[in-house]
This record gives C-alpha cells, sequence and structure tokens, in this order.
C-alpha cells in the first residue's frame, strides 16, 4: 500500500457565514497525481490552499478539522516551512519582474542559500525538472516575462521546485495556456510525480483522466467521491460524479 | 423642414466648440512660449561658464551663481534623503499593513489636507519650529527639513500608487515559496513599484528647487558657500525672488531664471520618462 503523505479528518473551512468546505476527510499519497474536479465554486481551490495555508491570506476565513501533511497537523507548523514543503503554481503563470535566473535563484536565497555555485546547480537542475532549461539556457539574464505563457508556467514550476517542496499543489495550471504547452506540462507531471505529491485542480475531465492516478469529485463544498481515477471515469458510485463526468451538468 | 434646421444648428455649435477649443489650447502653448522665450531672450546672453562658477558679488548685482547652485544642491540632495525614506516606509504601511477602516481613512484625509497645504504655511512652521524651537538657526537643515514636511505628502501618495499597482500574484508567488511578508515586500514589491517610486521623489524634487517662501524663513538668505549644513545658504529661487524683488540686476536676474527652469524642466522630463515607462510595464 502507497504511503499516505496528507491526511484530512472532517475539515470545515467558512468563509464568514458562508460554509465553503463540508466535512472533508481525504487521504493523499505519496508519489502520485491526485486531481481534484468538480464545477466552478465547488471549493477545489479553497481546499488546495488549505493545504499551504494559503487562506491565512484572507480574513475572515475559519478552518475546524484535521489537516496533516507528513504526520503533523498544518497549523503546528511554522507556516515559512509549510510553505517551503508544499509548494503551488497558480492558475496564471505569475513569473517575477526579473531575470529567469534570479526568478529561481529567489526561494532558495529566502532560504539562505548564498553560495554562486551551489545557486546555478539549483537553476540548472529545477530548469532541467521542469522541462524548460534547453529552451533558456542561453538566456538565463534575459527578462523573464520575454517568455511564452507555457514557457513562464514552466518557468513557476521550476521555481517552485527549487525549493525542495516534497508536495506539489498545482491551481489548475493549464488553464490559461494553449493545447500545445498544456500537453508539455502535462508531460513533466508525468516525471514530477516520481519526486513529490503532486495535487492539481482542474475543469479540464480528459486531463484528470489523462494524468491522474486518484481523483476526487468536488461539489458544493462536499467531497462526493474519491477513488483511483479508472475507477471514477469507468465506475463511478455516486449519480452525481457519473453525471458529471459524463458531462451533463458543471 | 425642421429636422434639416436642427442637424444644421448642431453642426455649427459642433464647428463653434471645436474653434474655440482650439484656441484656448493654443492660448496655453502660446502663454508657455512668451514665458520661456522671454526669459531665454533676456537671459541666455548672460549666461557663461563663468556666471556658473563665480561668487557673487555686490550682493548677486555683479557676478555668478555658484553659491547658490550649492545651497540648492544641498538642500535638494537633503530633503530627499530625509524624505524618500519616511514616505516610502509610510505608504508600504498604508498599502500593505494598515488595516482599511476609519483610522487609515483619518490618515490618508490627512496627507490630502498636506498635500494641499500652501508653502508660506510650511515656511513659518519650519521657522517657528525648526529654527527657533529647536535652535537650528537659518541654515540649509532647517530648510531641508521644512521642505522635507512640503513634499512628504505627494511622495506617499505616489508610492502608494505605484505599491498598489503591482499585481497581487507576485505577493502570492513569493509567500508560496515561503517568503515571509518582510522579504516579499523589500525583495519584490518595492522593487517592481520602483519607477513610481521614483517619479513621486522627482517630483519632490521639482517642487524643492521651485520652492521659495518655505526657504527663505527657514534657509535664510546669505549668499556665501555653506561650508556646513547648520550654515544658511539661498537657493535659486530665492536668490531669483531676491534679485526681482530688490532690482539690483536685470541681467543676473534672468540668466538665474534661466538656469532654474531648465532645471526644472529636466526634472520634468526625467519624471515624464519614468511615467511612461511604468504604464508600458503595467500593460503587459
Amino acid at each position: 500500500m502507497e504511503n499516505v503523505r496528507i491526511k484530512v479528518r472532517d475539515a470545515n473551512l467558512y468563509y464568514g457565514d458562508h460554509h465553503a468546505l463540508k466535512n472533508i476527510s481525504i487521504d493523499i499519497y505519496d508519489k502520485s497525481v491526485t486531481a481534484l474536479i468538480g464545477p466552478s465554486g465547488c471549493g477545489k481551490s479553497t481546499f488546495l490552499r488549505c493545504l499551504n495555508r494559503m487562506n491565512d491570506l484572507i480574513p475572515n476565513v475559519k478552518i475546524n478539522g484535521e489537516i496533516q501533511v507528513a504526520g503533523n497537523d498544518v497549523n503546528r507548523y511554522d507556516v515559512i516551512l509549510l510553505r517551503k514543503k508544499v509548494g503551488m503554481v497558480f492558475q496564471k503563470p505569475n513569473p517575477f519582474p526579473m531575470s529567469i535566473y534570479e526568478n529561481i535563484a529567489y526561494g532558495p536565497r529566502i532560504h539562505g542559500i548564498k553560495s554562486k555555485t551551489t545557486l546555478d546547480d539549483i537553476v540548472e537542475k529545477s530548469l532541467r525538472e521542469a522541462a524548460l532549461w534547453e529552451e533558456v539556457k542561453d538566456r538565463l539574464k534575459s527578462d523573464a516575462i520575454g517568455l511564452s505563457g507555457g514557457q513562464q508556467q514552466r518557468l513557476c514550476i521550476a521555481r517552485t521546485i527549487a525549493v525542495e517542496p516534497e508536495v506539489l499543489l498545482m491551481d489548475e495550471p493549464t488553464s490559461a495556456l494553449d493545447p500545445a504547452s498544456t500537453m508539455k506540462i502535462e508531460d513533466l507531471m508525468e516525471n514530477l510525480k516520481k519526486q513529490y505529491t503532486v495535487i492539481i485542480v482542474t475543469h479540464n475531465m480528459q486531463q484528470a483522466g489523462r494524468i491522474s492516478d486518484y481523483t476526487a469529485f468536488f461539489l458544493n463544498g462536499e467531497i462526493i467521491e474519491y477513488d483511483k481515477t479508472e475507477k471514477i471515469f469507468y465506475k463511478p458510485r455516486d449519480k452525481r460524479t457519473e453525471d458529471y463526468i459524463t458531462g451533463r451538468f458543471g | 423642414m425642421n429636422e434639416i434646421k436642427n442637424v444644421r444648428h448642431s453642426r455649427i455649435k459642433e464647428r463653434l466648440a471645436f474653434y474655440l477649443l482650439c484656441v484656448f489650447s493654443i492660448l496655453t502653448i502660446i502663454v508657455l512660449a512668451l514665458i520661456v522665450s522671454d526669459i531665454l531672450v533676456k537671459g541666455l546672453p548672460h549666461i557663461s561658464f563663468n556666471f556658473l562658477l563665480e561668487e557673487p558679488r555686490k550682493m548677486g548685482k555683479a557676478g555668478g551663481i555658484f553659491s547658490v547652485i550649492v545651497s540648492t544642491f544641498y538642500i535638494v540632495v537633503l530633503s530627499v534623503v530625509f524624505a524618500a525614506p519616511i514616505g516610502i516606509a509610510a505608504s508600504v504601511y498604508l498599502t500593505e499593513y494598515a488595516k482599511e477602516g476609519p483610522v487609515l481613512r483619518i490618515i490618508r484625509y490627512g496627507i490630502e489636507a498636506l498635500a494641499g497645504v500652501p508653502s508660506i504655511i510650511y515656511g513659518l512652521f519650519g521657522y517657528s519650529f525648526f529654527v527657533v524651537f529647536l535652535g537650528l538657526k537659518y541654515s540649509i537643515l532647517s530648510g531641508a527639513l521644512t521642505l522635507t514636511l512640503m513634499i512628504l505628502p505627494t511622495i506617499v501618495r505616489t508610492s502608494e500608487e505605484a505599491i498598489k499597482a503591482v499585481p497581487s500574484s507576485y505577493r502570492e508567488g513569493s509567500l508560496a515559496l515561503g517568503a515571509t511578508k518582510l522579504q516579499t515586500i523589500r525583495k519584490i514589491v518595492i522593487p517592481t513599484a520602483m519607477p513610481g517610486i521614483l517619479t513621486g521623489l522627482i517630483l519632490g524634487i521639482g517642487r524643492v528647487v521651485g520652492e521659495s517662501a518655505a526657504v527663505i524663513y527657514t534657509a535664510g538668505s546669505s549668499l556665501g558657500v555653506p561650508d556646513s549644513i547648520l550654515r544658511p545658504g539661498r537657493t535659486l529661487s530665492v536668490h531669483l525672488f531676491t534679485l526681482a524683488s530688490e532690482g539690483l540686476s536685470a541681467e543676473n536676474t534672468y540668466a538665474t531664471a534661466v538656469v532654474l527652469i531648465t532645471l526644472v524642466l529636466i526634472i520634468n522630463f526625467i519624471a515624464n520618462t519614468l511615467i511612461n515607462k511604468i504604464f508600458i510595464a503595467r500593460r503587459r
């Protein structure tokens, strides 16, 4: 049996009076890709942001229940350590307005790495892992904003990998990209899961089917069904899952 | 029939409005051109290296404006050195830390109000507080501190706008990597907002260079080269004001004016270039 990397029990989240996540319980396995699917506003991104406490930034959010990463409750972690351990890639590529090199070196630098040779190594290794090295190795000093959307997103993945996380959260990472760039990122995920626990929120059902090992179906703040991806797609137990997957709503 | 008349009527109105608008905008340009050309025609012939590098003689009636340029330079540099850190820190607090609410509204209102206070009031305050109460006497330091207060609101407001324009996705990206809020502000937010912050500083410098009322009561109008910031000095604007009001020398008055407007135009040009740069960056 695989290792459980993230364990959630009876987690509830409120935005003011709005009950956005209801009794979420889920085990997420190490070295696999878990897809979170469901219609807009069903709470999947909100759930993702509980795992690295990005919801802390929003006022009036209340969370209860148990959310564990690698055996420790997220609230027990120092939030800086937690976010180093649980990296995040956003929907819209958000490279910093600096050079490609500086974008990658930013994370390691804030965590105290100063040596130029170490940073050089991290930059190369991260860019290779994000399948971007060959395209940018001759212009590491040029502005990251000049890259294409797909390259920017791979840069953001490389930037996240550079601080050596254990978990990668991806919030619809390809929804702003063209099909060719999307394919490159999907191929990349195949390699990433060898080293990281990957959780991806996606609106694209085919994408979930292509790349994930496990799939959780969210609806109105609840997890309706969670299982191996083949089971969810071919033998869903719940009528609502079947309706969503066959495109009857959402 | 009536319809055609109406259409013709609005056509005429349209034409008239167009001509009027043209005339008014040409008028403003003419006014500017008149002022600048008047000063250039009367002042340029008297500008020379000697004028810029010689000390004034006979209370400015003869000689150059070297000491005045030095005093101006001291006051500008000092007031920016004081105002920049305070202004940037205040704008970071207002945008990144302070919670929206009545207190923040009062602070913002206060800053707006300060920006509208006439400079002579700053001069009066500077005189009674820095010159008399703190015992700094008429000095470059008193003048610079007074001007610091005067340009702070401009710097705070422009820096605030620049910081607000930094996309929140940059902040999220940095925080998600495990950066602290302070690291995010220092390494991402402020560098990204830098062109806007610099624009505010340059506008501030422009006001300092052009100011006479607040300076004459705090830095004095001594003509010597100040050998320390605790000594009085006379800036370009004050020199111009004194020469003109005492009718000492028309040539030197106009020559000083040429130096002053050249300086102001250069400063405005730099500010405009930077503003354009921000807008281009924002559009991307």
